[in-house]
């Protein structure tokens, strides 16, 4: 191997010393980072930059250049209304509808799946038959594309699915489960948490298994009951974990599109319409497009999304610190 | 040897820039369908491309929603085809080739008459931009069968919106049918019923004002039949934001007495329903200010001025146009023809019932009852935002998010918001 990797070696070094004497050694560091940054820069630093500019111009041409310049209207039209508790008096309604649908979704779906994820990890880090298979089971969802899982609850919710074709074989009766605004939406929370919660229990699982045995060994000696034992030594040892779950979840629950879309369409109504979905139809798919609007929307969105980063980070380097 | 060599380069150069020349003069057509039309448009192109060496034409099928979404923004960003099956007809007439130089203007003009105002865009008359290959008129189909085993009399040609809802409610309460009608979710679909109610869409300056007296009783009507379940609540309320939905399926598997969509559905119901029940067409019903109109609408060829091609793209366009090839598209792709020509010789519709023939001819025998404001709601090039504002704001009202008044009030600012967007 280093037959073939010494001359390649040198053949680099002759570039790499000239650029040492040239730019000196601590301005070489920057040449090594270059290619990274412009890669940042290019899909990452720019369409920021873009989604700014549009958010500042008004009209529906896509070419920013042919776009008029109209300030801060297009946060105004989000942001004007009476009561924020109450979208019907906000100019754009729509906007805020989708703001509290998404508010609430989050909060369900999140609190949901990590209690769920939590309980399974726990029951499957405990010594129990067929656990392979079942660790399985719960991940497999997460393997499935937004639209399958859309497509398959759909076919098991709507008028003649199988679960009303079940509910009328045991003489219940079948139900308009997705033409209702409030089951829409609590069937919305529970799909995105059957298909998500895999994901973190794999993550709270491994979570557990690095928590040192002897811990719990100490506890048995001292006859601590099992509530106390979770209490006082797997929640406070399982938090930095928990913690990077929760965040994960909230970003990922603000970020909820394709599977939604896929299964309600933001319906009945606009009982499902979260915020990404506002953002894809105000940009893409209605009439005239509004990119300015949309541009406005998706920013204040990344604005709550760095501001959820951050908290992130501050409690954990406080946990660190601590 | 060196001679062989040196002769073979030159022909395989030969061949290579001679491909180089076709494969200039290659034509994209963005294509969708309603049934076959694509299919059938391909069959009719293979002749185009023998006749016209050094064309050919690439139909590339995709999905109407592509149409919809896709097409406007590559348009815009300069990377769309050359042409396209569009229904935004004047929409997007700032991308449209004009075909007059190219083609013979008196024959177009001649033979697509009014429907040649459809894709001119501001004050332009002049110009010809697009061929509107496939009229469409909205309308309703009935499920026969089940009046006939209700025992219950079908309401005669001049019966109103109200008394087809009673009809059908007592129709679908004796046959124990889950629906008794439909509308398809979509704006232009409510916009004929909202004509017959009196809506005027635009002012008398001919501006767009979408709600006014008439519109909102349409839509307080439409509304209360959701609420007493005269209407399907699954069309309008299984779907958010403005998507299209229709009810094809429901009317189809029986589960449906009165439908009402339009002439493009008359392939899919000769199709699927087969002997399975009879059916028929009774058009649009009349409402309480004595229009009986449907809405007039359809899609088109169009051609993009951004092509390398313009020649081409217009040869292409203008064959289909030629009174023959129109008449043979329209005959095999089951649609109602806006040529003129072909309209008055009347068609045989190829691989049809009796029913499927009765019922295009039933359509086409619709259009003299169509009213004024529909054809210039049709040709207003803003429509697309007022449909999509009219299915948001009444679905917000049907499933109780809005009153009718807050979602008509909401409907007209939202109007007024595109509208200063777009100007």
């Amino acid at each position: 191997m280093l037959v073939i990797l010494n001359p390649l070696m040198r053949i680099i070094e002759i570039p790499m010393m000239a650029l040492q004497r040239l730019l000196g050694v601590n301005r070489l560091a920057w040449v090594f980072l270059l290619p990274n940054l412009l890669l940042f820069g290019l899909f990452a630093f720019l369409p920021v930059i873009l989604n700014f500019s549009y958010s500042l111009t008004g009209g529906d041409n896509v070419l920013l250049e042919a776009r008029p310049y109209v300030g801060g209207r297009n946060f105004e039209t989000l942001t004007s209304c009476s009561s924020f508790l109450d979208p019907n008096t906000c100019i754009e309604d729509k906007f805020w509808r989708a703001v509290w649908n998404t508010l609430w979704f989050v909060t369900l779906q999140v609190g949901i799946m990590v209690g769920f994820a939590l309980l399974t990890a726990i029951i499957l880090n405990r010594d129990i038959r067929a656990r392979g298979f079942f660790r399985s089971v719960f991940f497999f969802p997460v393997l499935l594309s937004p639209v399958v899982v859309a497509l398959i609850w759909k076919w098991i919710l709507q008028r003649e699915g199988v679960l009303n074709a079940f509910l009328d074989w045991i003489g219940i009766g079948g139900f308009n489960w997705l033409i209702d605004a409030e089951w829409a939406f609590a069937w919305t929370v529970f799909l995105s948490v059957w298909a998500h919660m895999g994901f973190y229990t794999l993550i709270l699982l491994a979570g557990l298994q690095a928590i040192p045995r002897d811990v719990y060994e100490a506890a048995l000696m001292d006859r601590a009951s099992p509530w106390r034992t979770f209490r006082r030594i797997t929640l406070p040892l399982l938090s930095p974990t928990m913690l990077v779950v929760l965040v994960l979840a909230l970003i990922k629950g603000v970020q909820t599109f394709d599977e939604v879309y896929a299964f309600t369409g933001g319906g009945p109504g606009t009982a499902t319409t979260f915020i990404i979905q506002y953002i894809y139809e105000e940009g893409f798919a209605g009439a005239p497009r509004l990119f300015g609007l949309a541009a406005a929307a998706s920013l204040l969105v990344a604005i709550v999304l760095v501001m959820l980063t951050l908290i992130q980070l501050w409690i954990n380097r406080r946990n660190v610190d601590g | 040897m060196r001679q062989r060599i040196l002769t073979t380069t030159l022909l395989t150069s030969a061949m290579l820039a001679g491909a180089g020349a076709v494969s200039a003069q290659e034509v994209r057509f963005m294509c969708y369908s309603d049934g076959n039309e694509c299919e059938v448009y391909e069959d009719v192109l293979n002749r185009f491309e023998a006749e016209n060496e050094g064309i050919t034409v690439a139909i590339d099928v995709v999905p109407y929603q592509a149409i919809l979404e896709n097409l406007p923004v590559q348009l815009a960003a300069g990377t769309g085809p050359d042409i396209a099956k569009v229904t935004d007809l004047g929409g997007l007439n700032e991308y449209y080739l004009d075909l007059t130089p190219y083609v013979d203007a008196g024959y177009w003009e001649a033979s697509f008459g009014d429907t040649l105002d459809w894709y001119r865009g501001g004050d332009d008359r002049q110009g010809i931009y697009g061929m509107h290959s496939q009229l469409t008129i909205t309308g309703a189909f009935i499920n026969a069968t089940l009046f006939e085993q209700a025992g219950i009399e079908i309401p005669g040609e001049d019966a109103t919106w109200a008394e087809w809802a009673e009809a059908a409610r007592a129709v679908a309460e004796a046959t124990d049918t889950p629906f008794p009608m439909a509308i398809d979710r979509s704006g232009h679909r409510v916009a004929g019923p909202a004509i017959s109610y009196g809506a005027a869409l635009f002012n008398e300056d001919g501006e767009a004002i979408l709600v006014d007296d008439g519109f909102r009783a349409f839509v307080q009507q439409f509304v209360d039949w959701h609420e007493d379940g005269t209407m399907a609540r699954d069309v309008w309320a299984g779907q958010g934001g403005a998507t299209y939905q229709d009810a094809a399926q429901e009317f189809i598997n029986g589960e449906l007495v009165f439908y009402y969509s339009g002439s493009w559905q008359v392939g899919r119901m000769n199709e699927q329903v087969g002997d399975f029940f009879d059916w028929q067409v009774v058009g649009s019903p009349c409402g309480p200010a004595g229009a009986c109109s449907g809405m007039p609408g359809g899609a088109g060829i169009v051609g993009f001025a951004q092509t390398d091609h313009p020649e081409a793209v217009a040869a292409v366009i203008d064959f289909l146009a030629q009174e023959d090839v129109y008449a043979e598209v329209t005959a095999r792709t089951s649609n109602l023809p806006a040529h003129l020509g072909v309209a008055a010789a009347g068609v045989t519709y190829e691989g049809v019932s009796e029913g499927a023939q009765a019922a295009l001819n039933a359509f086409a025998g619709d259009l003299p009852d169509v009213a004024p404001a529909a054809f210039a709601y049709q040709g207003y090039a803003g429509n697309r935002a007022m449909f999509g504002i009219t299915v948001e704001r009444v679905s917000q009202a049907i499933v109780g998010e809005l009153t009718v008044d807050q979602a008509m009030e909401r409907a007209a600012a939202d109007l007024e918001a595109a509208m200063a967007e777009t100007q």
